[in-house]
């Protein structure tokens, strides 16, 4: 087991392994799909102008992102009225979806750890080679679980993306996954889909019993 | 007739914190499967875990609540406009105390409602008039993640070397199981509809999957199929969460239905391993939930 600080250091990142397991502890921030497209349109392709207080949220990111982590989660949040946020649900989302924007969004903010489930692709995989990072699997569905290693929620950014995809920033203690992509071109996804695919036409060529 | 705006609100709660045991005794089994000290295994002890705690605390299963999926069996007289309001009540009410995540999302302009109402379509209720006394509703909570790996085929496919058979739904289902890896929350449960048109047959999908995990399909050939794909689905190595592992699939369940002698659709609903759904039977003044 790999206790793991936020900020992470490039040496920390540099020694984790496919199947190791961590404890993350710090300062992260949830983003999903909306901010993930948000990001990349207002301020890595600037397709489309900044708006309201985006600049001042970019502003914001930028400190907590360097060294640190994304979560793609939609929590269930208590204290919705009273401001006095609480999740009460926070498993992990399908990392999948943020693929065409991962990559580009770990090297803009310098982000170390990525955390999901279900993995991502080789856009992502190159990223976590460059920047160093990693690709941190949560257990899907665990969302009671993983909640209680959310101590406390900081504050909300772009709740108007709706509570799911809003940019929650949390402080975590021992938050748990596996190191399912590492920073020197290991990806277990890769390995188990050409491992299934293998066995998946073992079995297309034979029939029904 | 009764309000029962109250007793929707607790079939909701039960759905979205309490699994049904059935599937955490399927979940526990599965873990005596996998090697110990195994990613898979790893899960698999953190699922249970997530599993009991969520029972105690009354906290969802899985923060993605999904799309509250109702099928509600009334008596005659019974105003479905009625039930339809009070289950649209209940489901808001359940996102306030947080049994339910606000996920009705305008699909034109990005807005969540907040509240879990959307159009007539979300939540999805289904009515059917029933013979007796007593009205049954069925309730299921499907994610997201595992919607999106389902998957729909029109046969024959020269890809998969697929035919109009059910030879040729073996091959489809297995290559939806590998397309899936580990994205739907495996291990995964499939509900299977043969036939129908399009939209009739990924309905009868979603349908398969409220029978019991512990059933026998009276068709010998379906269950016969259903064994044998249960059991291949889980060589194919994909295991809990895509770490790679013996159970990638807890049960399989196959519905036949007429089709057009031109159409052979195979639908595939992919449910997570939150198998989350719930009954409720309401005969007279008495309420009981299974």
């Amino acid at each position: 087991m790999h206790n793991l600080t936020i900020p992470i250091q490039d040496q920390t990142i540099r020694e984790l392994k496919v199947g190791d397991t961590v404890a993350l502890s710090g300062v992260m921030i949830t983003g999903r799909d909306a901010a993930h497209k948000w990001m990349v349109e207002t301020f890595i392709k600037k397709t489309r102008d900044p708006q309201g207080d985006d600049q001042q949220v970019y502003e914001v990111l930028k400190g907590i992102l360097a060294g640190g982590a994304i979560y793609h989660c939609g929590p269930v949040v208590a204290g919705l009225d009273t401001h006095e946020y609480r999740f009460v649900a926070a498993g992990p989302t399908t990392s999948a979806r943020e693929e065409p924007y991962q990559g580009d969004v770990m090297r803009h903010f310098n982000i170390k750890a990525v955390i999901g489930k279900g993995g991502m692709g080789p856009k992502t995989l190159a990223a976590c080679q460059e920047v160093p990072g990693v690709y941190l699997h949560a257990i899907g569905g665990a969302a009671s679980l993983i909640a209680q290693s959310v101590q406390r929620v900081q504050t909300v950014y772009k709740l108007e993306f709706g509570v799911p995809e809003a940019m929650w920033v949390i402080e975590v203690r021992d938050f748990p996954a596996v190191v399912t992509m590492d920073a020197h071109g290991n990806s277990l996804h890769a390995e188990v889909e050409a491992r299934s695919r293998d066995n998946l036409e073992r079995l297309l060529a034979r029939g029904l019993r | 007739m009764q309000d029962l705006t109250s007793s929707f609100l607790k079939l909701i709660r039960l759905a979205a914190t309490d699994l049904p045991p059935e599937v955490e005794r399927s979940l526990r089994a599965a873990c005596e499967r996998e090697t110990p000290g195994s990613a898979a295994a790893g899960a698999l002890v953190t699922i249970l875990e997530n599993v009991g705690l969520a029972r105690q605390n009354s906290t969802p299963i899985c923060q993605d609540t999904g799309t509250p999926i109702f099928y509600v069996h009334h008596p005659e007289g019974w105003s479905t406009r009625a039930i339809r309001a009070q289950i649209r009540d209940a489901t808001a009410q359940a996102t306030a105390h947080a049994y339910l995540r606000p996920n009705a999302v305008d699909s034109v302009s990005g807005k969540n409602s907040g509240d879990n109402l959307g159009d007539d379509y979300f939540p999805t209720i289904h009515f059917e008039e029933i013979e007796g006394e007593g009205l049954t509703a069925d309730l299921m909570l499907k994610g997201g993640g595992c919607e999106n790996v389902g998957a729909q085929v029109s046969l024959p496919s020269v890809q998969l070397g697929a035919g109009r058979d059910l030879a040729g739904v073996r091959k489809v289902v297995l290559d939806t199981v590998h397309k899936a890896q580990g994205k739907g929350c495996a291990p995964g449960i499939l509900g299977v509809a043969v036939g129908g048109d399009r939209g009739s047959s990924y309905y009868a999908s979603k349908e398969a999957l409220f029978r019991s995990l512990e059933d026998t399909n009276p068709d010998p050939k379906l269950a016969a199929l259903e064994d044998q794909l249960t059991e291949e689905a889980n060589q194919l190595d994909i295991g809990p969460m895509g770490f790679g592992g013996q159970t990638t699939v807890l049960g399989v369940k196959v519905k036949s239905m007429h089709r057009l002698p031109a159409s052979f659709f195979v639908s595939v609903s992919y449910m997570c391993w939150a198998y989350r759904r719930r009954r409720m039977v309401i005969d007279g003044a008495e309420v009981t939930y299974s």
